[in-house]
């Protein structure tokens, strides 16, 4: 996506500001606000031209929070719904919201559907291995053993692993961050948005009510260890061969093997066409063997051809 | 319209042309053999034929369930006058083989003619009221085109001998003919004329004891537009401005979403494939949030999956076409045979009070008509609005005159004009009509479009008399569409014993029963129904005027003895004249089916 230096005005957290959230006191998604803001104020992005997208779930209040074009959809369908805004309107800035269970539960399919034909959008799942709008049922990514309402001696099913679960979709770009790391989550949310493509940033987001300390053990504060991935950088050095190649696919799936809680950076990125440039390029197409015909006269001759 | 327009024509029509041959005013032919013999195709070439010809045509056909082919016919109804259904029986069926002759031969009218390919039948009912005429088909295609060819030639043989039979227009046909195939290679449409000739040079003549002449049709000799009521539906989309729509694929919806894919990009626009119905929906509704007019559509199966995101587009007030061919139900049901089974789910099957505009079209053409005002209902009223065609008119294949397009095509070009600081998307003193991402907002406080329900202003609101007026505001811009709707048509007389109402494609077999009956004394008329959803204003002075009102729909009577449209009636209108006639064995009605079942309401009341 490009950044636009010259807006009329310089747009702040002040202006992005909506609605208080709603959020529990504590609640992860505090930050992943925050870090947002900051990011689309660096950036600069046209304040008409943001648009951000939720499903269902506490996290998908989202939008009722940034002060921006914004849709509350349906419960699992907003990479759906978002892929008709990107791909019909070039001109705008497309990020998709939600929550564990909207993105890797009801939406799963959508989210690998999505993934493989790369729509230029960037989706960030604050992920709290639970359903907190709905009160503690277990989620995809409950951890074997977690004890939830509906699994009150403790989750028996293997949780989604949502880096593998990307990368195998075909996400062109994937990362992890922690709700507690806020510059971290920033240069994630950045890398993301300046991608080409479908970018996904998974956040480890601490639902503070359902499942407190969740995410303890890459918290440095709460006594645990935040690694971050050592990328490649191409320097020739012997070091360097030990490091992770962000655009090698089965690395990625290798460190997302790693045992919770695993490491934080980008897992993989990918130069590959988007949708939008492909479906494009066929309209240019199309359009250019028409003459740019107008639509009184296509219908006139397609009439025509069934006579 | 001339009350002789009835299947068993030929002896009525029958007139004595000097030496020219027995002059048909209409003719029903069917074509009977597997769906690999290309049995389509000249049903095909004769329905455009007649649309070149001033006539009327309408056709019917059976798909096999199996993709590998199989049993399937091509019935083609020619008229020179006015042509309501594809005909109960055939005046002239051509039998492929054994099953096919056995299968068929009773859909035969009593002194009906039968050719059959005597390679392959082997067995007549010869005690049957029919003329049999029998041809050896596959060895004649194989002397005239040699043995590779001739599975691909019987077909246009067929063709030719049916030109010469009606003494048909054969320049116009051998046009058609070189249209369709000229685009293959040189051999194929080599063939096909060489088949061709040879089919309209077979001495048939000396086989039949009589020759027939098609009569020219009556109206203006202009070349008529000759398709199937997909792709009527498809034009229309793309007329009433359609640019953006998403969708799965399923009989019989598919062939909608297969040409607009090609189709949308020459306008600029794009139709996608989704993952399943429930992504399709919602990517069509992100479409309309973006700004555009937008369709998604689907059959059965694929109509329940979209029910949730449909009542979003209710409660956001987003303007959405969406198409439902109805098929055979419930479940996956019968994916190639007609019902109208969904009109209450197109209305209602949404959770929530979800009103919402449901249109449905009569004919073919009207596909076209329909999808028009569907494209202009939804930008002006905010909101989904179906379109119930079913498989019938999504195949079939009518002539009809080429709309006029400068009165139908309609832009809907993006509106992202700054939005002053009086913006509100839910005003509830005015109708929605939503600022799309990319408007600048001069009161630089952005909408957020949402399903939660909400105020003036699109905030989240739990507020009992808050939820209450909004209510009503959905509801109201309803039933102001109502009050703009015509008064469907009263065909027949303007009062008397029955009152038959029908909607969507049984419109043509109803029209034809009216004829029927009023024919044989009884005081009858048909009103036809296109808006199902608001239904128009003041009915109750016309129903006043009839005995009975005969609700004639292809849906089960259900456990109160009501069809689906009937019970919308009776809850409306409280009167127990209101009944119905009902079916649901897949088929089309029968014009003589409804006559019967009409007869026998009337003497049972
Ligand atoms: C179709 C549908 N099914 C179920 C729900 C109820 N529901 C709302 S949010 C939710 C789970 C939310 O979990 P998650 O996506 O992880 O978000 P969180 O609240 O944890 O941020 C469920 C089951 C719904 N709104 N819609
Ligand atoms: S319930 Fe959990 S996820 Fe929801 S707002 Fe409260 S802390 Fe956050
Ligand atoms: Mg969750």
């Amino acid at each position: 996506m490009s950044t636009t230096a010259e807006a009329p005005k310089r747009l702040t957290k002040k202006e992005l500001t909506a609605d208080h959230p709603t959020w529990c006191p504590g609640c992860g998604d505090f930050a992943v606000l925050a870090a947002f803001f900051k990011v689309i104020e660096k950036l600069q992005i046209p304040h008409e031209k943001i648009c951000t997208l939720a499903g269902i779930g506490c996290s998908s209040r989202f939008p009722y929070f940034v002060n921006s074009h914004g849709v509350h959809f349906l419960h699992g369908r907003t990479l759906a719904f978002a892929t008709g805004v990107s791909l019909s309107r070039p001109d705008l800035h497309v990020f998709a919201f939600g929550g564990d269970g909207d993105g890797y539960s009801i939406g799963g399919n959508h989210l690998d559907h999505i993934a493989r034909k790369n729509v230029n959008l960037t989706y960030v799942v604050m992920d709290n291995f639970v359903y907190g709008l709905t009160k503690k049922q277990t989620s995809p990514t409950s951890p074997i053993g977690f004890k939830s309402k509906t699994d009150p001696t403790g989750a028996i099913d293997q949780p989604v692993n949502p880096m593998k679960k990307l990368v195998y979709g075909g996400a062109t770009f994937v990362a992890r961050t922690h709700a507690a790391q806020v510059k971290h989550m920033m240069d994630m949310f950045e890398r993301a948005i300046l991608h080409p493509g479908f970018s996904v940033v998974e956040v480890l987001s601490e639902c503070v009510v359902f499942y407190p300390g969740a995410f303890d053990a890459a918290n440095p504060r709460k006594g645990g260890e935040f690694e971050t991935i050592d990328e490649k950088t191409g320097d020739g050095t012997p070091e360097d061969e030990a490091r992770h190649d962000i655009t090698d696919d089965v690395a990625a799936y290798r460190l997302a093997a790693q045992e919770f809680p695993g490491k934080f950076g980008v897992f993989y990125q990918a130069e590959r066409p988007t949708k939008n440039d492909l479906e494009q390029k066929w309209i240019d197409a199309s359009r250019a063997k028409t003459g740019n015909a107008s639509a009184k006269d296509l219908l006139s001759a397609r009439f025509d051809a069934m006579k | 319209m001339s009350s002789t327009t009835t299947s068993n024509s030929i002896d009525q029509a029958k007139t004595n042309s000097g030496g020219k041959g027995v002059e048909l005013q209409n003719a029903v032919i069917r074509f009977a053999g597997n769906s690999q013999d290309g049995i389509q195709t000249i049903g095909g070439l004769l329905a455009r034929l007649a649309g070149r010809s001033a006539r009327e045509v309408m056709t019917y056909m059976t798909i096999p369930a199996t993709i590998s082919g199989g049993p399937s016919i091509f019935q083609v109804h020619l008229g020179s006058g006015e042509v309501l259904s594809a005909g109960d029986e055939s005046d002239f069926l051509f039998a492929f083989y054994q099953h096919s002759y056995d299968n068929h031969i009773s859909s035969l009218r009593a002194g009906g003619i039968c050719i059959y390919d005597s390679d392959e039948v082997k067995e007549i009912q010869a005690d049957r009221n029919a003329v049999h005429v029998a041809l050896p088909l596959t060895s004649t295609v194989v002397e005239v085109l040699g043995g590779s060819a001739r599975d691909r030639g019987k077909n246009i043989f067929v063709l030719g001998l049916v030109t010469q039979m009606f003494k048909l227009d054969r320049e116009k046909i051998v046009g058609l003919i070189s249209k369709q195939f000229g685009g293959k290679s040189e051999d194929v449409l080599r063939n096909a004329l060489l088949a061709f000739d040879a089919g309209y040079a077979y001495p048939i003549g000396n086989l039949l004891s009589e020759d027939f002449v098609m009569q020219e049709g009556r109206g203006a000799q202009v070349d008529k537009v000759t398709t199937d009521g997909n792709t009527a539906l498809v034009m229309g989309l793309l007329a009433g401005g359609v640019r953006y729509g998403a969708a799965y694929p399923i009989t019989p919806w598919s062939s909608i979403m297969e040409q607009l894919r090609t189709e949308l990009p020459k306008y600029g626009g794009l139709l996608v494939q989704a993952e399943d119905e429930l992504a399709a929906v919602s990517t069509a509704i992100g479409f309309a949030y973006s700004g555009h007019l937008a369709v998604t559509g689907s059959s059965g199966p694929g109509l329940s999956l979209k029910m949730e995101a449909l009542s979003y587009a209710t409660m956001a007030e987003l303007p959405l076409v969406v198409v439902n061919v109805q098929r055979g139900g419930p479940s996956t049901g019968m994916p190639t045979s007609v019902e109208q089974s969904d009109l209450l789910q197109a209305i209602y099957g949404s959770h929530g009070d979800c009103p919402r505009i449901v249109l449905a079209p009569k004919n073919v053409a009207d596909c076209f008509y329909i999808a028009v005002e569907a494209c202009r209902l939804a930008k002006e009223y905010s909101c989904p609005v179906f379109i119930l065609s079913d498989m019938a008119l999504s195949s079939r294949i009518e002539a009809f005159e080429q709309p006029d397009l400068a009165e139908f095509v309609h832009e809907h070009p993006l509106d992202l004009s700054a939005r002053d600081t009086s913006f509100k998307p839910y005003p509830l003193d005015g109708r929605t009509h939503h600022a799309p991402p990319g408007s600048v907002m001069q009161g630089e406080k952005y909408p957020v479009v949402t399903g939660l329900e909400h105020d003036e202003w699109g905030h989240p609101s739990a507020n009992p008399a808050n939820h209450q007026k909004m209510t009503d505001r959905r509801r109201d811009k309803i039933k102001a569409c109502a009050t703009t709707l015509p008064l469907p048509e009263v065909y027949g007389d303007e009062s008397g014993d029955a009152l038959l109402i029908g909607w969507g494609s049984t419109w043509g077999p109803i029209r034809e029963a009216v004829g029927r009956l009023n024919e044989s004394g009884k005081k009858v008329a048909a009103m036809h129904f296109r808006h199902l959803h608001p239904m128009p204003n003041g009915l109750e002075e016309v129903f006043a005027r009839y005995k009975h009102v005969i609700v004639i729909e292809m849906n089960d009577e259900g456990l109160y003895g009501y069809g689906q449209f009937a019970t919308l009636l009776r809850a409306r209108y409280c009167d127990p004249k209101i009944v119905s006639v009902c079916k649901t064995d897949g088929l089309n009605y029968k014009v003589r089916d409804i006559v019967t079942r009409v007869e026998e309401r009337i003497a049972n009341s």
